[in-house]
């Protein structure tokens, strides 16, 4: 085989492999979903289908597909059928640029671990987030139903509001690094650089925005029962819904490696040299660094794991917001926010001073502790009369 | 009028900014959260562990037999008058010659049979019985039911199994199992 061949060869399977492994997790996640739910709750969540209930996705899947395809007489039949297509779609194409490992050494030459290498993969992944809105918009506006087009309406008012907090959040990032491309900005945070630590602020307003844009509490506003129904999927059964569900357990697994990427470092971990240098002395060059990328693209699925857990956990504590709430939030206090983060980044920058982010936001936890002991606690006393 | 001193007054002041910034108090919210996740859980997984009964429990009947493997109903009826849910029917038969072994008494109940839905496992049978025959389990529930016809026990569901080992030293016992009727295949028999 020819080289050209050797690296497509090699680039299909690992193009392949993230693809199973999205969907893999992503049916997992509906388990894991129900499991921490449980044990958050004092509960053990569905242990009946295999041990631990490991065959409760596949369960659920049967079901879904033995479920009636009910489309409603006055629904729009083809935008109906496109609204969870294109939600699924847009979901799986988000994890091609996401780079999940540093490089494979085959036959002499490296191979990077991500789908498609491109130069602008941040804004790839943005421009999917934003066609996300129309899966779900479509969907809505074609069920021919008050409910639904309103849960749509308000699911695309909320992306489109909390996008632009991201946008500027990840300006941020970009400004430091000089790139647009997850690959850079990856190998940057080498070891423990982590963009964590020079951008704390602009990470707690990415990690809202992502909440946000998955739709998941205590953002899930599109599909409020109490208000909506089922909100944009009212009118959806079988595995149409299921489409539905499945994207929003893959946006989440995207939005939580998209984080581990800008925020975390990626497939980069403290002493990472270290690893690779001992695996290189003892295994030899080719095996050593094959073993040390296979180590890092463990280390970054444990860190979407440990978010799409985290994303499941703040579910299960914070409750939903109320509209008005919502958009308070992303209009008057992220974007400000956000935009303030540029700045301080941008004196940061200027001047030299690396870690300035990091230290404002230690100036305001002062200030607030400074505040609250000057204010005094809330005290409650006895009633005396 | 106050009736306790344990009312409280909450004073009103304005949030510290640090409440009015939302994130500690849903950290705080996370760490309650999290302590949840490590703690027992209140779940018993129900066919594999089971709730301790009560050393009282009145679970599912069961007609005893005596110490020979012999029934030991006579079916007086005082069980049946005694059920508050008239839960109860039986039909009374002579012993004939060559049953001795099978009921312990001349007269025995040819059919038994208690509803277990209108049963409200009372008890009140068990303490009419005379003859020490029916019993509330300690340890048995009455299962759910699928058909309509699961309903109703007779005696081939009630009576106690024949004991292999005590009882091995009567020849033929084992064998001597009485054919136990239900009411409709007793009618069938008598119609014959």
């Amino acid at each position: 085989m020819s080289d050209e061949q050797i690296y497509w060869l090699v680039k299909a399977l690992i193009i392949l492999g993230v693809f199973g492994i999205t969907l893999l997790i992503a049916t997992y996640s509906t388990l894991a979903e129900r499991k921490v739910a449980g044990f958050l709750q004092d509960r053990l969540g569905p242990d009946r289908a295999g041990p631990f209930g490991i065959w409760q996705p596949l369960a659920d899947a049967v079901k879904m597909f033995f479920k009636e395809e009910f489309i409603p007489s006055h629904a729009n039949k083809w935008l109906f059928i496109a609204g969870p297509c294109l939600a699924m779609l847009t979901a799986l194409m988000a994890s091609a640029v996401i780079p999940f490992g540093d490089s494979f050494n085959v036959g002499g030459q490296n191979i990077n671990v991500q789908g498609i290498e491109i130069n602008i993969g941040i804004l790839y992944i943005f421009g999917l987030v934003s066609l996300g809105v129309y899966g779900v918009m479509i969907g809505g506006w074609a069920s021919n139903n008050k409910f639904s087009l309103l849960g749509a309406i308000r699911a695309a008012s909320q992306n489109i509001s909390y996008e632009l907090a991201m946008g500027l959040s990840i300006i941020a990032i970009l400004m430091m690094s000089g790139t647009l491309s997850l690959r850079e900005i990856a190998n940057q945070q080498h070891g423990f650089h982590w963009n964590v630590w020079s951008q704390p602020l602009g990470f707690v307003i990415f990690l809202v925005c992502a909440f946000a844009e998955c739709n998941r509490t205590p953002f899930d506003l599109p599909e409020c029962e109490t208000e909506l129904i089922g909100g944009y999927h009212t009118e959806y059964s079988s595995m149409k819904l299921g489409f539905y569900l499945f994207a929003e357990y893959i946006n989440m697994f995207v939005s939580s490696a998209v984080m581990a990427t800008l925020y975390f470092g990626g497939f980069n971990y403290p002493g990472m040299d270290t690893v690779h240098q001992a695996l290189v002395s003892a295994l030899g060059e080719v095996t050593g660094q094959n073993l040390a990328t296979a180590v890092g693209i463990l280390v970054l699925f444990s860190k979407i794991l440990f978010g799409i857990f985290f994303f499941m956990w703040v579910r299960w504590t914070v409750p939903r917001f109320r509209y008005d709430q919502l958009m308070n939030l992303g209009w008057k206090a992220l974007i400000p926010l956000a935009m303030f983060n540029i700045v301080t980044t941008g004196i940061s920058i200027l001047y030299d001073i690396p870690y300035l982010n990091a230290l404002v936001i230690v100036a305001v936890i002062v200030v607030f502790v400074v505040q609250g002991s000057m204010v005094g606690k809330k005290q409650t006393r006895p009633q005396n009369y | 009028m106050k009736l306790t001193n344990r009312t409280k007054v909450l004073e009103k002041r304005e949030m510290t900014l640090a409440e009015r910034a939302y994130l500690p108090a849903i950290l705080q919210g996370l760490g309650i959260t999290i302590k949840h996740f490590f703690r027992k859980k209140a779940t018993i997984r129900y066919p594999e562990e089971q709730r301790p009964l009560s050393p009282v429990f009145r679970g599912l009947h069961i007609l005893k037999r005596d110490d020979q493997g012999r029934e030991r109903c006579t079916a007086c009826g005082l069980c049946a008058v005694a059920c508050p849910a008239e839960a109860i029917t039986m039909v009374a038969d002579e012993r004939k010659k060559g049953e001795e072994t099978l009921y312990r008494e001349e007269k025995y109940a040819a059919v038994y049979e208690i509803n277990m839905l209108r049963c409200i496992f009372c008890g009140l049978c068990e303490e009419a019985c005379p003859k020490e025959a029916i019993f509330l389990q300690k340890d048995t529930m009455a299962p759910a039911f699928f058909q309509r016809d699961e309903v109703i026990y007779g005696k081939d569901r009630l009576v106690e199994p024949v004991k292999t080992k005590g009882i091995a030293e009567l020849p033929g016992i084992k064998k001597q199992v009485a054919p136990y009727e239900t009411t409709s295949n007793r009618q069938l028999r008598l119609e014959k």
